[in-house]
């Protein structure tokens, strides 16, 4: 065969599950009660900042991914990574634009 | 790597008898294949990503342009109906979970109970979702069909407007508002798709997994969808914060 | 030295063998409902050659309306419908799917010694939306058409034209999806599903090729996809993502559109390279010079070529600042280009080299290549480009890279590949005429549009100044030439198909794991599972194993 299992016939427990759904709902408390406090420039920044440890956390643990192979981690990478390439190179042309002529 | 020892023994076609049912001839072994298959869902849902990405992409620049007006239209959506509508997501990634665990641990009416949760609660966030949108259709907020602008320029005439202390915007700038619904339904829109294909093989799979098929040590597809439903829990993770949580303050 | 490698079974004696993937099952549903990777390929390769023609003919009409300064063949609409939907059937219905759909189909899985492709039917489904896309590209041109170019411009396409571009946009996305999930099968085959022994670095540089042009379709499609929804969603509704009226930015179509189209080129011409890998290789029995680096080249330009699409919109509105990254950048992804290109020179060097047809062909993509991706330096840089960009200097240079090379290497590919497919030799005279008549068809009909272009004639305007005629002339008087250079291999090839040579297994003496089998091959590719043992291109093991089995064939009975 050609490349490591995907299943290290690794189940995940329950309690495992159990505790992150309560993070995530810990988060989503959070959340909410920050976007009512002024914070200034960090509001955007605590909101994605936790939308982005909710998301891992569901990618690590219910998806599995913390225990699957190198390919499955290195292909979530790859996807990301272009993604926040797209995100990033276009918006870079929008933020330059009001920047002074040559 | 075991490649040069792993060799499989001559003619394949005389390994029929002693195969599962399922295992396609094109691979060695059930391993192979359900390696395969989860590796092909990993990259369908990285086809997601983009597909979502260039909605993001957008969203991004036109909150950066018309912040303002922004603020006032995200104030028009419901954080309690949002809130709840993320409760019910999480929780439906958490019965998913809780399913791909029963099937593999061959627990047949565990998984049967898990997927029917998984169902309801999906069916309640859609639920959610129309009452929300009627909710603007009502208020005439739904780009391209008689786009109101009253909510923003007088905030008093509208309930959701004057809650949130919202002043009256400039003409100018009230008309932003119009692009952030666009991008309200397309995402929302786009995401709801995505949920009902989701509930639509649910609802197959609750019928497979009764009858056993995947609790006999065949799980990938259970898997799989698995992987699918965390992806568009995901996905809700962001148009949360990003649709109904811009500002409150 | 032999002055040709060809090396067939007795003719008098040899017979295509009984049971193969052809014979193996009759009727039309066989065909349409099959899961075999090979019959998929020749379905492709049916339907692909079918448009390829309709989009030569609309080729056709563009160059005899350019005949005349004036635009009196046709109205001007209608040109504009005609150089449209020539983009549309040529980019997404020629040459994204040509390699990888056909030659990919049918080759990956034997090269890596597998029996299929990891997901047969998804394969099959591939198809189906390819011709659905197809069809409804056919509807589109039967009612009307579209005259947006083949780019959509916005706000051209969302505002102010009357033509079919939801149609249009609808099949593209459709056949995007083809697009998408050939890319997708042939990522999990090459990852999942090698022989034993069959190792990274020792898999044929036309897998390293499908591989990274994959991972273009698989992240790059979608992007097209989303943006074709978007475009959709301002011309019905008017939702103003596009409108500047209402606060939008036309810009962010194109930026959507290009993040997929430019990775779109590279789509199309990776697969092309992993061709000309394979045939230089063979006909100078020669290992590829520098395995690694035409494989990592591959890689890389996948990689660098999902950050250079803003070259296309120097002059649209972008920022200077962006101008100057993505002009940059654009020199990095030329790198690679390079390197496969002296790589396959220094293969040549020292090698025995024989002018089979596909060589013929691959000698022209290593020339016509080379020209057409330097004027791409000379487009990415903005300075130039700004003089260069919307004349007829840029539809020249992309129909050399195209056309000379892409075009070229799909010609190459099947004819090398043709012997293995159907079990006969096409006629060698005829084909290597038909290569040299292309050859020169090709450079009289795009050499002089270099020239148009920097003297400054406009691309998409069916009129011109008169100044201009005589280079025009020429340019369709090429055109006729490479018309009947692309017809040829069509006869000659179902001539072929019942009166070629008998082929037998290895005619070129190729390496590869799908010459060790019979052609046509059978169903399942291998009788055994195949345990790769040498390296890639290794002509030494290949001549022990000819001496093997002529000791076998001489010890027996």
């Amino acid at each position: 065969m050609s490349e490591n299992k995907e299943h290290a016939l690794h189940i995940v427990s329950p309690r495992i599950y159990v505790t992150i759904f309560a993070l995530l709902l810990v988060g989503t408390a959070i959340t909410i009660w920050a976007s009512y406090v002024d914070l200034g420039v960090l509001n955007p920044i605590i909101a994605l900042g936790i939308a982005c440890s909710k998301a891992t956390l569901v990618v690590l643990f219910f998806m599995h991914v913390k225990y699957a192979t190198k390919l499955t981690k290195l292909t979530i990478f790859a996807g990301l990574f272009l993604f926040m390439a797209l995100v990033g190179m276009t918006l870079s042309d929008y933020i330059s634009r009001a920047w002074g002529s040559w | 790597m075991s490649d040069n020892s792993a060799i499989a023994d001559g003619v394949l076609e005389n390994a029929h008898d002693e195969h599962p049912a399922h295992l396609r001839h094109h691979f060695h072994d059930v391993e192979q294949q359900a390696d395969a298959s989860n590796f092909a869902m990993w990259l369908f849902l990285l086809t997601e990503v983009m597909f979502f990405g260039g909605l993001f992409t957008a969203y991004l620049i036109y909150r950066n342009w018309y912040y303002p007006a922004f603020v006032s239209a995200s104030h028009q959506l419901s954080i309690p109906l949002g809130g709840f509508n993320t409760l019910l997501l999480i929780t439906s990634s958490f019965t998913m979970a809780m399913g791909v665990w029963c099937a593999e641990t061959r627990r047949k009416s565990g998984l049967v109970l898990c997927l029917i949760l998984t169902f309801i609660l999906g069916l309640g966030f859609l639920g959610i979702k129309s009452i929300e949108y009627s909710e603007k259709i009502e208020k005439h907020h739904v780009p391209g069909f008689h786009y109101s602008l009253n909510s923003f320029l007088d905030p008093n005439s509208d309930a959701a407007a004057k809650a949130a202390g919202d002043k009256p915007l400039p003409l100018d700038v009230a008309r932003h508002t119009e692009l952030y619904f666009s991008l309200y339904f397309a995402m929302t829109g786009m995401h709801a798709l995505h949920m009902i294909i989701g509930i639509g093989i649910l609802g197959f799979m609750i019928f497979r997994a009764s009858a056993g098929a995947y609790t006999g040590g065949h799980i990938t597809f259970v898997e799989n969808f698995g992987l699918y439903w965390h992806f568009v829990d995901i996905i809700w993770i962001f148009l949360f914060p990003l649709l109904y949580l811009i500002s409150r303050h | 030295m032999s002055d040709t490698i060809v090396s067939l079974p007795d003719q008098s004696t040899a017979r295509i063998p009984k049971m193969n993937y052809l014979s193996k099952e009759n009727g039309l549903l066989s065909w349409l409902l099959t899961g075999d990777h090979k019959r998929i390929g020749i379905l492709y390769l049916i339907s692909i050659t079918f448009f390829f023609f309709i989009g030569g003919a609309l080729a056709g009409l563009i160059r005899l309306e350019l005949l005349t300064p004036q635009s009196d063949l046709m109205a001007t609409d209608t040109y504009n419908k005609v150089f449209t939907m020539h983009g549309v059937v040529m980019i997404f219905l020629f040459l994204v799917p040509s390699v990888p759909a056909t030659l990919g189909n049918f080759f990956l899985p034997m090269m890596i010694g597998a029996k299929d492709l990891a997901l047969p039917k998804v394969n099959l489904l591939s198809w189906y939306l390819y011709m659905i896309g197809g069809i409804l590209v056919l509807v589109t041109m039967i009612t009307g058409g579209v005259d947006t170019g083949w780019t959509f411009t916005t706000p051209l396409s969302t505002h102010y034209v009357n033509t079919n571009v939801l149609s249009t946009g609808l099949a593209v996305f459709i056949a995007g999806f083809s697009s998408i999930f050939t890319g997708l099968n042939f990522i999990v085959t090459i990852h999942k599903m090698r022989a034993p022994g069959m190792t990274w670095f020792r898999l044929p540089l036309f897998v390293w090729a499908h591989y990274a042009a994959s991972i273009l379709m698989v992240l790059g499609t979608p992007v097209l996809a989303i943006a074709i929804v978007l475009l959709a969603l301002e011309r019905t509704i008017g939702i103003g993502v596009f409108d500047p009226a209402k606060g939008g930015d036309p810009l962010l179509f194109q930026h959507l559109f290009w993040f997929y189209s430019h990775p779109a080129v590279y789509i199309m011409i990776l697969p092309g390279m992993g061709v000309i890998s394979e045939v230089i290789s063979t006909f100078s029995r020669k290992r590829v010079f520098g395995y690694t680096a035409v494989a990592f080249s591959s890689v890389a330009i996948a990689v660098f070529g999902f950050f250079v699409w803003a070259h296309h919109m120097f002059i649209m509105g972008v920022s200077n600042y962006a101008v100057l990254v993505f002009s940059l950048l654009t020199m990095l992804v030329a790198v690679p280009s390079a390197i496969k290109i002296f790589n396959w020179t220094f293969t040549l060097y020292k090698g025995s080299i024989t002018f089979e047809t596909p060589m013929l062909y691959a000698f022209g993509f290593m020339g016509l290549f080379t020209i057409g991706g330097l004027t791409g330096v000379f487009l990415g840089t903005s300075g130039t480009d700004i003089h260069l960009t919307e004349t007829y200097f840029i539809v020249a240079h992309f129909h050399f890279v195209m056309v000379g090379g892409m075009l070229m290497a799909f010609l190459s590919g099947i004819h090398f590949w043709w012997p293995k497919m159907t079990g006969r030799m096409y006629p060698e005279k005829i084909s290597q005429l038909a290569a040299v008549v292309t050859f020169i068809g090709f450079n009289f009909t795009f050499f002089p549009q270099f020239i148009l272009g920097t003297l400054g004639m406009p691309r998409r305007y069916a009129s011109y100044p008169a100044e201009f005629q005589i280079l025009n002339v020429f340019s369709t008087a090429g055109a006729t030439i490479l018309g009947v250079g692309y017809l040829l291999p069509v006869l000659y090839l179902t001539w072929s198909l019942k009166y070629g040579a008998i082929a037998g297994d290895n005619p070129w003496q190729a390496t590869g794991l799908e010459w060790q089998t019979q052609s046509p091959p059978l169903t399942e590719n291998f009788v055994e599972m195949p345990i790769m043992d040498h390296e890639a291109y290794d002509y030494e093991w290949l001549e022990r194993k000819n001496l093997e089995k002529q000791k076998e064939v001489a010890s027996v009975g």
